[in-house]
């Protein structure tokens, strides 16, 4: 019934930074429908731009993008306003969870029915409140007041709410305790499962990212240097070793290992 | 000063609450702007001088009864408020904060030289409305005129603060000032925010102008008034609603007992002291937030 193609296609985009700093070169990925796929990186790779350039809230924050296309649902974002484009079923999760901590958990739910024709999520807030019990039991508290976990909880909560076809998630591992971003991740799985709701998830724990993700991309300075399947992935030396921190053994490896170092500088060039 | 009179004494504090509230009122209209938009509004004082011609027309020129003239000029404040964000405010964005306030600057004086085109520079007294009648609260003497204009600043307001916490808009409204790019993340549309807070930060205006003039007379000087209300939204903090009200009352009241008991020449003094007062100790103002930048 939907189009063919994957739910995202981003096709080699540029993106540059107050007309000087140029943070992506050449970046392409996609997304299919009802997948997860997971983004990789370490610091500074650029994940969280090729986020806001997918969701256009780059030119917020005065980036521009200066080439490629990104194709949501088979149309070019750049025809629509970021609030449009929510509209359309498209939902970022952005990086540090961006909640409105004066307002209500509640009243939050209600910023994002503004993501829905109409203003009315089908099933009011049900859908969010079965998949977190908690944030019914905190509804009408100040959002500001509640723990880290919640807070992400409430931040997954307000995609449910926009019930779109692909959530952008942008690191909702961050800040969180091991049990918390546990409890998290089989969230999101069984929202993908369930919901059938197509996910691009960016993460620095790649471990936890995997356990979730049909697919992943590894990025560094600006593009994609590793592709694939996660099963493949996770049988790769190289990203078992820098991602992963595993050696080729299974154990851990120490930094003081020059060759290490020496090799990692080479695959990066 | 010998003999204190403790019924001259309340009547004075009875009359300053009367201005304190419309003082809050247009602080109220001042924040409304700042918070969803980050733009220091110096035009306020304008926008209220031009509702309250706006209702001289409808009253005084096309003769209509106070119940039809009063929603017309508050629409047409509205209507002032979102035409200036179209036209002026929004092409502006991204600019710096320097450059969009003396653009208010700017409009300031150009609302002030219409005015004087259209109706002429001299004051006139806006037609009655609210009766002479005095009101007494006790033994207190109250005008009349500034009895109502208290109460109904405070329904406005009170109108207005209800609104923000139940109307899904008002949700929209405090979502898009706390996070710009969150609220554009939940589908809300930013651009139509930033209209609407100019549109109702127009309607506030437009109220404390008729209110205003009512009491005082109008002229299209009057938007000296919108000088007192930036003393009280700095007082305040100038993103914080419970700043403007609690700023204008407080400076309603200074100015009412300086003005009373020390002498009109002490009005200005008295409120800029308390100005500098506070800034000193808090510089983002009472209730203010304190990484807001200053100008």
């Amino acid at each position: 019934m939907s189009a063919p193609g994957p739910i995202l296609d981003v096709a080699n985009i540029e993106v540059i930074y107050n007309r000087t700093v140029q943070v992506l070169r050449g970046l392409s990925l996609a997304v299919p429908r009802g997948q997860v796929v997971a983004l990789l990186g370490s610091n500074g790779a650029g994940k969280s731009t090729t986020l806001k350039a997918v969701s256009r809230l780059l030119e917020i924050e005065d980036g521009a993008l200066t080439g490629g296309a990104i194709r949501f649902d088979g149309q070019d974002v750049a025809a629509f306003a970021p609030h449009a484009l929510v509209r359309r079923g498209l939902f970022h999760v952005m990086e540090g969870r961006r909640i409105f901590e004066d307002l209500s958990v509640e009243e939050n739910l209600t910023a994002a029915t503004f993501a829905r024709p109409g203003g009315r999520p089908s099933r009011g807030f049900a859908l969010v409140y079965e998949y977190f019990p908690r944030l019914f039991e905190r509804r009408s508290g100040l959002a500001g007041y509640l723990s880290g976990g919640e807070q992400q909880m409430l931040a997954i909560g307000r995609a449910l709410i926009a019930e779109p076809q692909l959530i952008l998630l942008d690191e909702p591992s961050l800040g969180l305790s091991p049990i918390l971003v546990e409890e998290i991740f089989s969230i999101i799985a069984r929202i993908n499962r369930e919901q059938g709701t197509a996910m691009l998830l960016v993460e620095q724990n790649a471990a936890v990212a995997f356990a979730v993700s049909h697919y992943a991309y590894i990025m560094e300075t600006g593009k994609i240097v590793i592709d694939g399947p996660v099963e493949r992935l996770m049988h790769d030396a190289d990203v078992r070793e820098f991602y992963l921190g595993l050696g080729a053994a299974g154990q851990g490896r120490s930094f003081r290992d020059v060759k290490h170092y020496k090799r990692r500088k080479r695959w990066l060039s | 000063m010998e003999g204190f009179d403790p019924l001259f004494f309340a009547e004075v504090t009875l009359a300053g609450l009367g201005s304190g509230a419309l003082l809050a009122l247009t602080g109220l209209a001042f924040v409304l702007i700042y918070k969803a938009t980050r733009v220091v509004n110096l035009a306020i004082g304008e926008m209220l001088m031009v509702g309250a011609y706006l209702f001289f027309a409808f009253a005084a020129g096309l003769g209509l009864p106070a119940w039809g003239a009063i929603p017309l000029a508050l629409a047409g404040g509205g209507l002032l408020g979102a035409a200036i964000e179209r036209a002026i405010i929004r092409p502006m964005l991204g600019e710096s904060p320097i450059a969009i306030f003396m653009v208010t600057i700017g409009l300031g004086s150009v609302l002030v030289g219409l005015v004087e085109i259209v109706w002429s520079p001299n004051p006139t007294q806006l037609p009655d409305f609210i009766g002479a009648a005095p009101v007494f609260l006790g033994e207190a003497y109250v005008s009349r005129k500034i009895a109502v204009g208290f109460a109904v600043a405070c329904l406005v307001i009170a109108g207005f603060l209800l609104a923000f916490r139940t109307w899904r808009g008002g949700v929209a409204l405090r979502a898009t000032a706390a996070d710009q790019a969150a609220a554009y993340s939940c589908g809300i549309d930013v651009p139509a925010v930033f209209c609407a807070a100019w549109a109702l930060a127009g309607v506030a205006a437009a109220a404390a102008g008729i209110l205003v003039g009512a009491v005082g007379g109008i002229s299209p000087t009057m938007g000296v008034f919108g000088l007192s209300a930036l003393v009280v939204v700095i007082v305040g903090g100038l993103d914080s609603v419970a700043g403007a009200l609690v700023g204008g009352l407080v400076v309603g009241l200074l100015e009412a007992w300086s003005g009373t008991f020390l002498g009109g020449e002490y009005k200005i003094v008295a409120t800029f002291s308390l100005l500098l007062a506070v800034l000193v100790v808090r510089p983002y103002g009472l209730f203010g937030t304190a990484e807001i930048e200053r100008l």
